[in-house]
């Protein structure tokens, strides 16, 4: 298998973090369980004409890719690949609205191609005109990292391509709330902040798209190296231990070897024991950051983790704000993200600075 | 007929999202497609609809609607001769 680069990415999520100038300087506090992204200025980056179709997520699949490349330096990719837990919630609850209230006539073509899975990765190709390889994989919260799998065996095989793979998940009004209902979402309002302090059932949601560039050769623009990366469908706490272990020594590396660890703990008092497992035996003398009282949770949520360690190789800095220990490391080359959800859709992904 | 042209232009609004549009930008006589408004084939799909939906008239030739949708006040002249609701 070929190396593979991240040669430029970017984010959108709850926080304001679309500006390369600063990396969570502010934070914007929420104080419900339900919260949308903090909305860049979408009309910097996508045509009136073409926006006025687009849903939330299609605008920021657009917004975030379009700087992603921008970053990157690559104008047109040789492949889009992208990832969604839920796909176009809003058009797909309008659609089915539509269907509902006019007894299924007079259905229109907007919502109905909007709704699609595919509709964020079909949008930027359009946008683009590129007519490369373009695929969205839907895989619950590894649907980002099946993303990411898929361009790495694409660069295996044909190493002179950049690949455009990111992610895209969105809040939608009636879909979401069915979450709240079955217990994923929390019943009460939260001050979102101390969400890992919670102690309660389910977690907060809220909205995001990150998209990254990816090559197999290192260039000036290089910020990460996705050294590895595997996904675990369904594993109990042990299984975890010994398959973020095992990923490690495969590159002859021990955990001291980390110097931060990303966690997605979602503040969920029935699944974060697969985080706090970890925290406190393989990772205990590892600098731990978390997230998700920042963004939220939802299907790519991990995506913003990639974005967390590549920011943190640009500026050797982890703002206090994401750490739950009292380590801080003396430098940053290697960093472990691990995810998982509801304890099923398991990841973990080792990236070293470039 | 005034006020079924300021009512079709509030309904083009609204079914074609055009969010930066107001009704009185939209002359009465002004292209809805190519030059003027920029709507395109599938916004003629979506009125394709609206009329059936609205006025109760329903194209059997989808490409009668090219000369109907020229402009806002073609489509109000054309719905007024047409309509069953």
């Amino acid at each position: 298998m070929s190396d593979c680069f991240i040669n430029g990415i970017a984010s959108i999520s709850a926080q304001p973090t679309t500006d390369p100038n600063t990396f969570l300087d502010e934070i914007i506090h929420y104080q419900e369980s339900i919260f949308k992204a903090h909305d860049p200025n979408y009309k910097e980056y996508i045509k009136p004409a073409a926006m006025r179709r687009m849903s939330k997520s299609v605008k920021m699949g657009v917004t975030a890719s379009s700087i992603a490349l921008n970053n990157s330096g690559v104008e047109i990719p040789d492949a889009i690949i992208t990832g969604t837990g839920m796909g176009c919630k809003q058009d797909s609850e309008k659609f089915l609205e539509n269907i509902l209230h006019n007894d299924e006539q007079f259905l229109t073509p907007t919502l109905f191609i909007q709704s699609t899975h595919n509709t964020v990765g079909g949008q930027i190709a359009l946008g683009l005109g590129c007519k490369a390889y373009n695929v969205t994989y839907v895989q619950g919260s590894a649907s980002f990292e099946s993303s990411v799998m898929d361009a790495k065996l694409m660069l295996s095989e044909e190493p002179e391509k950049n690949i455009l793979v990111g992610g895209i998940d969105e809040v939608a009004k009636n879909s979401t709330m069915l979450h709240k209902l079955d217990g994923q979402i929390k019943a009460d309002p939260i001050d979102v902040i101390n969400l890992l302090k919670s102690n309660t059932p389910g977690t907060v949601t809220s909205e995001g798209s990150t998209f990254m560039v990816l090559g197999a050769n290192k260039v000036e623009r290089s910020i990460a190296k996705i050294v590895d990366i595997e996904t675990i469908s369904r594993g109990g706490i042990e299984d975890v231990s010994i398959a973020i272990t095992s990923l490690i020594a495969r590159h002859n590396m021990k955990i001291d070897d980390l110097d931060a660890v990303v966690l997605g703990n979602n503040g969920d008092i029935n699944f974060d024991l697969y985080y706090k497992n970890l925290q406190n035996s393989v990772f205990s003398e590892t600098e731990q950051l978390c997230y998700k009282h920042l963004t939220g949770d939802y299907p790519v949520a991990s995506g913003f983790g990639f974005w967390l360690g590549c920011k943190i190789f640009e500026t050797n800095n982890a703002p206090d704000i994401l750490k739950v220990n009292d380590i801080t490391a003396k430098k940053y080359e290697n960093i472990l993200l691990y995810n998982q959800y509801l304890g099923k859709n398991h990841s973990i992904v080792l990236l070293q600075r470039c | 007929m005034a006020e079924l042209r300021e009512e079709l232009k509030e309904k083009l609004i609204e079914q074609l999202s055009l969010e930066d549009v107001e009704a009185s930008e939209i002359g009465d006589d002004d292209p809805l497609f190519g030059d003027g408004l920029g709507l395109d084939s599938i916004d003629a799909l979506e009125l394709i609809v609206l009329l059936e939906k609205d006025y109760g008239i329903k194209l059997k030739d989808p490409k009668e609607g090219k000369a109907i949708f020229e402009s806002i006040s073609v489509m109000a002249d054309y719905i007024s001769k047409h309509r069953t609701k």
